[in-house]
């Protein structure tokens, strides 16, 4: 079951819904919603720190702090405050062990 | 379009900056380039929300709405008739002998000028607060950017804590999105935000605006309190610790911070361009250099907050002062700005009323323990800064070296304030006396495979 995520939608709540795939799970997003907000509405983290234990939710939502890298299941990774999230985007937590 | 003799302008931001250069540079009959990470013109202050958001500028940008209208209009019109080139959701990132290497979604491409307008704005003034690496942790500015572009909360309850009109603004925004703000938690207490009172009254309108949307606030809003600690479980944030003015241990539940001490000029690429720096007392971080009009020698041209910290309604006049100078150097008729660098000095009397009033809190990060982290990005600890400090001495980038704080992936946009405090209280200097770490090229993150080309 899909836990409630960590951000709460305010505004901007009747957009089209977007299917994406998140560690090979189906999970909804909403038309216009950054790869981050798409995976905070049912997640409470991004990813993990390579450097501490504690889990990474984004720090400045503006491309600066490189806080939010998750990657895609073909390897590239991406900045989750910066692009938007797709019809059938496949997005993973943790890095492919295949390094691209 | 641009005949081969006009000179090649280009413009690295489209905020309200660089809209500005852009537009006074077009009336002048020349083609500007215009190189920007937004995907659509506006910068942060004036950023766009996707296709498909309702909101209106009213509701987005509240008194500033009509500036904001103002500016995207502008800018949209010229970059349908096509007297500029518009390059979106695109990072300058290295600059050398009059090239730009633009990194964009087809790769990396190189752009040359002739004059280079650098409009790179400015981002969240952070210091470190123990805890502050915890999920659910985010900038003032990234509370901003989510309720406006985004349309939520980065949490259920909220405390936002720092100093700085940011402050109290995101605080009011979002008590009136509907977000449960639990405190705003302001370092610097009352009688310090009074010294700053005279230089403010440079701008009655806003710092009355900005007192009535404190008084929205109402109890949130505690002045002179001492941040202790985040606390968090495997999660992210569960709570804040923290004293109020009247040294009262204060516990508040909540599942986000949102923390900021006003801004840091974004001076990455001046630093590659090979502008010199001074650093600001006042301001409490280095600045490129620049005169009045905002040269700073060798074709290149600095505006808005990136190189001053003026707001918005300064970025607006420094970017076409900066254009005026460009055209200027050109040995083109420039457009006469007497009265904006008159309003210009204006302003800077109120910025230097706002950093007079939020200072940015050099004790707290001095006292820092030894276990807290000082960079996000790979975790590096104050204890680690001091005995790097303690080992190599006093010098920023040797302390980088040693101790990797500023070598992390954010290239130490968010540790190097904090990082040459520690150092300057270790070497018993001052931090102006630390050094600033030396920008290195790209200075955004690039895959490998952006430069090897795609045939």
């Amino acid at each position: 079951m899909i836990t409630a995520g960590r951000i709460v939608r305010l505004a901007e709540r009747d957009r089209a819904q977007v299917q994406f795939f998140l560690d090979g799970e189906m999970r909804r997003a909403l038309a216009g919603d950054t790869v981050l907000t798409a995976m905070l509405a049912s997640e409470q983290a991004l990813r993990r720190s390579e450097f501490g234990p504690e889990p990474r939710a984004g720090f400045c939502l503006m491309g600066a702090c490189q806080d939010c890298w998750v990657w895609q299941e073909e390897g590239p990774r991406l900045r989750a405050c910066s692009t938007p999230v797709t019809e059938g985007m496949r997005l993973r937590t943790t890095q492919p062990e295949s390094w691209p | 379009m641009s005949e081969t003799s006009s000179p090649r302008i280009v413009i690295v931001g489209a905020g309200p900056a660089g809209i500005r250069a852009a537009v006074t540079l077009i009336e002048a009959g020349l083609h500007p380039v215009v190189i920007d990470e937004g995907h659509s013109a506006g910068g942060q202050i004036y950023r766009r929300p996707p296709a498909g958001f309702i909101r209106t500028p009213e509701q987005l940008y509240a008194s500033e709405a009509a500036k904001a209208r103002a500016l995207h209009a502008h800018f949209d019109r010229l970059a349908e008739e096509r007297r500029l080139t518009y390059c979106a959701r695109s990072s300058v990132i290295a600059t050398h002998g009059g090239r730009l290497h633009v990194l964009g979604e087809g790769g990396v491409q190189v752009i040359g000028y002739d004059r280079l307008i650098l409009a790179t704005g400015a981002a969240d003034r952070v210091a470190p607060v123990p805890g502050w690496q915890s999920a659910g942790v985010y900038s003032l500015g990234a509370a901003q950017i989510a309720l406006k572009a985004q349309g939520v909360a980065l949490g259920r309850r909220i405390v936002l804590m720092g100093s700085g009109p940011l402050l109290t603004l995101v605080g009011a925004q979002l008590l009136k999105a509907g977000a449960d703000v639990a405190a705003v938690l302001d370092t610097s207490p009352w009688r310090q935000q009074m010294r700053g009172l005279w230089q403010l009254a440079a701008r009655p309108i806003v710092a009355l605006r900005g007192l009535a949307l404190r008084a929205r606030l109402g109890g949130r809003y505690h002045a002179g309190v001492a941040l202790e600690l985040i606390e968090a479980d495997g999660s992210g944030v569960t709570a804040l610790r923290w004293r109020d003015a009247g040294g009262r241990q204060r516990l508040t539940p909540c599942d986000m911070v949102g923390m900021g001490w006003h801004l840091r000029a974004e001076t990455h690429l001046a630093d590659l361009a090979g502008c010199a720096f001074t650093y600001d007392e006042q301001w409490r971080q280095w600045l490129p250099k620049t005169d009045l009009m905002g040269r700073a020698g060798n074709g290149v041209y600095l505006a808005g907050d990136g190189v001053r910290l003026l707001g918005a309604d300064g970025a607006e006049i420094a970017g076409r002062l900066a254009a005026a100078a460009c055209l200027a150097d050109l040995g083109r008729p420039a457009p006469s700005l007497s009265a904006d660098l008159r309003k210009l000095a204006r302003l800077e009397r109120f910025a230097r009323g706002l950093a007079c009033a939020f200072p940015w809190p050099s004790q707290m990060v001095r006292a820092l323990p030894d276990d807290a982290i000082v960079c996000r990005c790979e975790n590096v600890t104050a204890g680690a800064v001091r005995e790097s400090a303690d080992f190599g001495g006093g010098e920023a980038n040797r302390v980088k070296s040693l101790a990797r704080v500023g070598m992390g992936r954010c290239q130490g946009r968010y540790c190097q304030l904090a990082a040459v405090e520690l150092v300057a209280a270790q070497a018993g200097c001052a931090p102006g006396a630390v050094g600033r770490f030396r920008g290195q090229a790209p200075v955004r993150p690039a895959p490998i495979g952006a430069f090897l080309g795609k045939g």
